[in-house]
């Protein structure tokens, strides 16, 4: 297979943008990942796109130039973004085009998201009796974790300070304001023992990604990363996942160390070797969990990890760079890509105030949604 | 040919729409069973004994026989819904007040989610004893739920 650069990375700022489509959003995203490359929209020779609730991604030709390329919407729901740039990769690594896109944009209604049963294979009475949220999915999933490895609210709210602190020094996030931990511990609860603060808001953002064949970056004289590995994984036997009326008592793997063993393997390094990583953190308890499940730390070093400041912008292991979800948002099918777009500014060098120090050489993003599935991508410099 | 029925013969009644002693509309039918102690009504799949609930619909009925589920078990992990859900699907008073959601692990059969009733957040502690009651969760219906074992004085 051919290696793969990322050579031009664009993105909508994430938050609201009344007046503006989420496909207008992705519109804005394309025109600056090729500025950013060097290129124009004739160039572009396949794209994969998708929304998860802001309309069919292919449409966006009519504003981007009818050149006749092969345009396929992605709709995986929480791993669109994901799926769109592996099958991206796919296409470059296969020899089938030098130059693909992966965009990914929506527009979300402000609260909760308000998931129908029928939708997800689910009898009625499992939202009439108010069982059916996402929110409540988090929250019973970090609780038992908490008990079980010895996790303190305390960490919980410095998750979120150090999301929204990071948030401030980011242009494309949504939350630019530092909220101090006692106002997050003592804040609305949500679903115990995640306050609102603990949270992040369905919003609204767009990212594309432009790929390339290592040997056309290199004629492009391209500011490229490379993609070590893509892995996308849905759930094994046995695990734990959001929407489930009943789960096994044979406890199983999860979708998250699938991915995150496959990437790992495919990419020929380990945990160790990464300099900077974005986790899915849908709440607070998801990027404690997802350190563990990435790999990073054994399940109860994380209340250690967070005293130490080892996730902050200047320790061993930056985590959530831009302020990940909590600060940003999380528009569904642009979500995932965000957190490579952030990792490609980083091993670039050009996060200004907020670039991890150290040169960085290698980074690691995680995202993970309903049903249970899970995409990881590792880039190198 | 048609597929065979999920459900054995009479060995016990699914609970019909409206049910003794509480005289409320259960959610569903075919939830749990129409007794004074009632149980869950799960499914185990023929081939792999593997243990679910609800019961199937569907195609996938056929490959499981019904199972009554144990109606105590120990809190596995729970949390507070402190906002109100949605409505279309949630079902419950306009009039939101907080309440409690949980999984219950049922010795050597499942771990089933449902709501928590009969006591408050701080009472909760992981692997307490709980039992299956049925309680009114919107006017006139009742689900299913668990409370703390031993608290039905």
């Amino acid at each position: 297979m051919t290696n793969v650069q990322i050579i031009g990375a664009g993105i909508h700022p994430f938050g609201r943008t009344d007046g503006r489509s989420g496909r207008d959003q992705g519109v804005f995203a394309v025109h600056q990942a090729l500025a950013d490359a060097g290129l124009e929209w004739t160039d572009i020779e396949c794209a994969y796109g998708g929304s998860e609730g802001a309309g069919n991604a292919d449409i966006m030709v009519n504003e981007l130039g009818l050149t006749g390329l092969p345009f396929i919407n992605v709709s995986n729901g929480c791993a669109t973004g994901g799926s769109a740039l592996a099958s991206a990769r796919n296409a470059v690594a296969a020899g089938q085009v030098d130059i693909a896109l992966a965009v990914g944009f929506d527009k979300h209604p402000r609260g909760a998201f308000n998931a129908r049963p029928g939708d997800w294979g689910l009898p009625e009475w499992y939202g009439e009796t108010g069982m059916m949220l996402t929110t409540q999915f988090f929250a019973l999933k970090i609780q038992r974790y908490m008990q079980m490895h010895g996790i303190s609210r305390r960490t919980l709210g410095m998750v979120a300070q150090k999301a929204f602190r990071n948030g401030t020094l980011c242009e494309h996030a949504w939350r630019r304001s530092p909220v101090d931990l006692d106002t997050i511990l003592n804040a609305p609860m949500v679903n115990d023992p995640l306050t609102k603060y603990m949270f992040c808001s369905p919003g609204e953002g767009a990212v594309a990604l432009i790929i390339a064949s290592e040997k056309k970056a290199r004629e492009l004289g391209a500011d490229g990363v490379k993609i070590a590995s893509i892995a996308v994984r849905t759930r094994p036997p046995g695990s734990f996942e959001v929407f489930a009326p009943a789960i096994s008592v044979e406890r199983g793997g999860k979708p998250t160390e699938l991915a995150s063993k496959a990437a790992y393997e495919a990419a020929g390094i380990g945990p160790e070797d990464i300099d900077v990583a974005q986790l899915q953190d849908t709440e607070s308890g998801a990027e404690i969990m997802h350190m563990a499940e990435n790999g990073f730390c054994k399940d109860g070093e994380q209340e250690q990890w967070l005293e130490q400041g080892r996730t902050e912008l200047n320790g061993a292991l930056p985590v959530n760079t831009d302020g990940g979800c909590l600060a940003c948002g999380e528009p569904i099918a642009a979500s995932g890509l965000r957190q490579v777009y952030e990792n490609t500014v980083q091993l670039r060098g050009r996060g200004g105030a907020r670039q991890v120090s150290g040169n960085p050489k290698t980074a690691y993003s995680h995202v993970y949604g309903a049903p249970g599935l899970s995409a990881v991508a590792i880039l190198e410099r | 040919m048609s597929a065979p029925s999920p459900f054995p013969p009479a060995t016990f009644a699914p609970a019909p729409f409206a049910s003794a002693p509480f005289d409320l509309a259960p959610v569903a039918p075919g939830l749990w069973t129409d007794e004074a102690q009632p149980r869950l009504i799960g499914a185990q799949h023929r081939v792999t004994g593997e243990i679910v609930f609800p019961i199937p619909d569907g195609d996938a009925a056929q490959h499981y026989d019904a199972l009554l589920l144990s109606r105590t078990g120990s809190l596995w992990s729970w949390t507070s819904q402190d906002f109100r859900p949605k409505s279309p699907p949630y079902a419950g008073p306009e009039a939101f007040t907080p309440y409690l959601v949980g999984y219950v692990e049922l010795p050597g059969q499942l771990i089933v989610e449902a709501r928590i009733v009969g006591a408050a957040l701080a009472d909760l502690s992981l692997g307490m004893a709980m039992e299956m009651v049925i309680f009114e969760f919107a006017e006139g219906r009742s689900t299913f739920a668990f409370r703390p074992a031993g608290d039905s004085a």
